[in-house]
C-alpha cells in the first residue's frame, strides 16, 4: 500500500520548491547578487566631510540634521570631525563634489530600492546641463 | 534593576562632563547678519518715478527663488507683486484722493508681521517667527492645509497647486524649488542675509525705492526714515504689526 502517488507528487513538489526559491538561486547563478554598485567618486577631491565608513552609514542622519539646523535654527556652519568647517548645504557642499546624483547617489539607492524625496525640490548641477527643468 | 539601568545611563553624560568632551556644535554663518530686527521700507514716491510697468524687483525675486509663472490667476504663485493704491490702503481711499496716488501700483509682499496670524494657525509649525523678525517657511514640514493662507489678511501666501518645475523660466541652482502641495511666500531673502547680502528686490531696484534695515539699530537708515516722512502700513488696525512701511 502506498501512502502517496510518488511518481506524480515528488516531481511536482520539486518543481514547486524550485519555483518558490527562484529569487534565491537565479540571482546567485546569474551573478547579479554578487555585483556591488559602482559609485563614481570625484577624482580631484581627497576626502568627504566625514570618513567613508561613517558617512556611508550616517549620511541620511547628517543630511536631516543639516536640514533642521539650517531651516529651523539658522545655523549653517558644520564642524566636521576632521575639525574643518563646511556649509550645511546639499547643493553647495555635497553636490559641489559629487556633481551628478545619477552617477553617485542613485547607484546605491536604486540597488537597495531606497526612495528619497530630496530631489523633488533640490536641484543638482548636472540636471540643468541635461536640459531637464 | 531600575537602579542599575539609571546608573548605567548616567555614565556617558557624566563622562562627557568630567572629561570636557564637547559635541561638535553647528554655528551660524560667520558673514551673516544676526541679532537684528529686520524691516523694509518702500518709498512709493521713488518707485513711481520709475518707468511705466517697471518690474525689476518682482523679476529679481522670482528669479532668485525659482518662483514659477503658472499663468493663470487661480493658480498663480507670487512672492512680490503690485496692487492698486486703493486696495493696498483702503482706509486712506476716499472720493477725492490725489491724482498721483489714485490707481498707482504699490509693491506688496509678506509683511513679516510681529503678531502673525499665519504662525498661530499653522498646525505643524511649518511657519514660525524667527528672533530676527522674519516669518520663516519650512517647506519640508508644510502639509499644504492652507490655514495660513486663510489667516493672512494681506494675501501674501501662495499655494503650489501643481508641480512648479515646468513653469520656472530660468532655474537658480542656489535655491531649491518647491513641490506641489506646499505654501510659499516672501522670506526677506533669509538665505541671502545669511551670506551678508541684501534682499534681491532691494538690490534690483534702480530707483532705490526699497530700503532694508535693522529696527534695533538706532542709527540705521531704517530708523531715520521712520522718523522722517509720513508712514503708511497695510491695514494696521488688524493688529498684526506689519514690518513693511510705506512712504508716500
Amino acid at each position: 500500500m502506498t501512502f502517496f502517488d510518488g511518481r506524480k507528487i515528488i516531481p511536482g513538489l520539486l518543481f514547486f520548491v524550485g519555483l518558490v526559491t527562484y529569487p534565491i538561486w537565479y540571482n546567485t547563478l546569474s551573478g547579479k547578487a554578487t555585483s556591488v554598485p559602482k559609485l563614481e567618486i570625484p577624482k580631484d577631491k581627497k576626502e568627504c566631510i566625514e570618513p567613508k565608513n561613517i558617512i556611508r552609514v550616517h549620511h541620511k542622519e547628517i543630511l536631516e540634521d543639516w536640514r533642521t539646523s539650517v531651516v529651523r535654527n539658522g545655523m549653517r556652519v558644520y564642524q566636521a570631525s576632521n575639525q574643518k568647517k563646511y556649509t550645511m548645504s546639499l547643493n553647495r557642499t555635497c553636490m559641489e563634489c559629487h556633481k551628478d546624483k545619477t552617477k553617485f547617489c542613485d547607484r546605491c539607492h536604486t540597488y537597495m530600492g531606497v526612495t528619497n524625496k530630496c530631489w523633488d525640490c533640490h536641484l543638482y548641477p548636472q540636471e540643468l546641463e541635461k536640459g531637464a527643468k | 534593576m531600575a537602579g542599575l539601568t539609571f546608573l548605567g545611563l548616567m555614565v556617558k553624560p557624566g563622562w562627557e562632563v568630567v572629561s570636557q568632551i564637547k559635541p561638535l556644535e553647528p554655528s551660524p554663518a560667520p558673514e551673516g547678519f544676526s541679532g537684528k530686527k529686520w524691516a523694509m521700507a518702500v518709498d512709493l514716491k521713488k518707485c513711481w518715478e520709475a518707468k511705466e510697468g517697471c518690474k525689476d524687483c518682482i523679476l529679481a525675486c522670482h528669479l532668485v527663488h525659482n518662483v514659477p509663472s503658472i499663468g493663470s490667476l487661480k493658480e498663480e504663485v507670487k512672492w512680490i507683486w503690485t496692487i492698486e493704491y486703493g486696495k493696498a490702503f483702503p482706509e486712506h481711499l476716499h472720493d477725492f484722493n490725489r491724482d498721483e496716488y489714485r490707481g498707482r501700483p504699490v509693491i506688496v509682499f509678506c509683511n513679516q508681521c510681529d503678531d502673525p496670524p499665519c504662525v498661530k494657525y499653522c498646525p505643524t509649525r511649518a511657519t514660525w517667527k524667527r528672533e530676527d523678525g522674519i516669518v520663516m517657511m519650512d517647506f519640508h514640514r508644510c502639509i499644504g492645509c492652507r490655514y495660513c493662507m486663510a489667516g493672512c489678511p494681506y494675501g501674501s501666501r501662495s499655494f503650489n497647486w501643481r508641480d512648479p518645475r515646468p513653469f520656472i523660466q530660468k532655474v537658480n541652482l542656489e535655491f531649491p524649488t518647491r513641490t506641489k502641495g506646499v505654501v510659499e511666500k516672501c522670506n526677506f531673502c533669509e538665505e541671502r542675509l545669511a551670506k551678508g547680502l541684501l534682499p534681491a528686490c532691494v538690490e534690483a531696484c534702480k530707483e532705490k525705492a526699497l530700503i532694508f534695515g535693522d529696527l534695533n539699530d538706532p542709527n540705521s537708515e531704517m530708523r531715520r526714515i521712520l522718523m522722517g516722512r509720513h508712514i503708511l502700513q497695510r491695514q494696521p488696525e488688524l493688529g498684526t504689526k506689519p514690518k513693511v512701511y510705506y512712504m508716500v
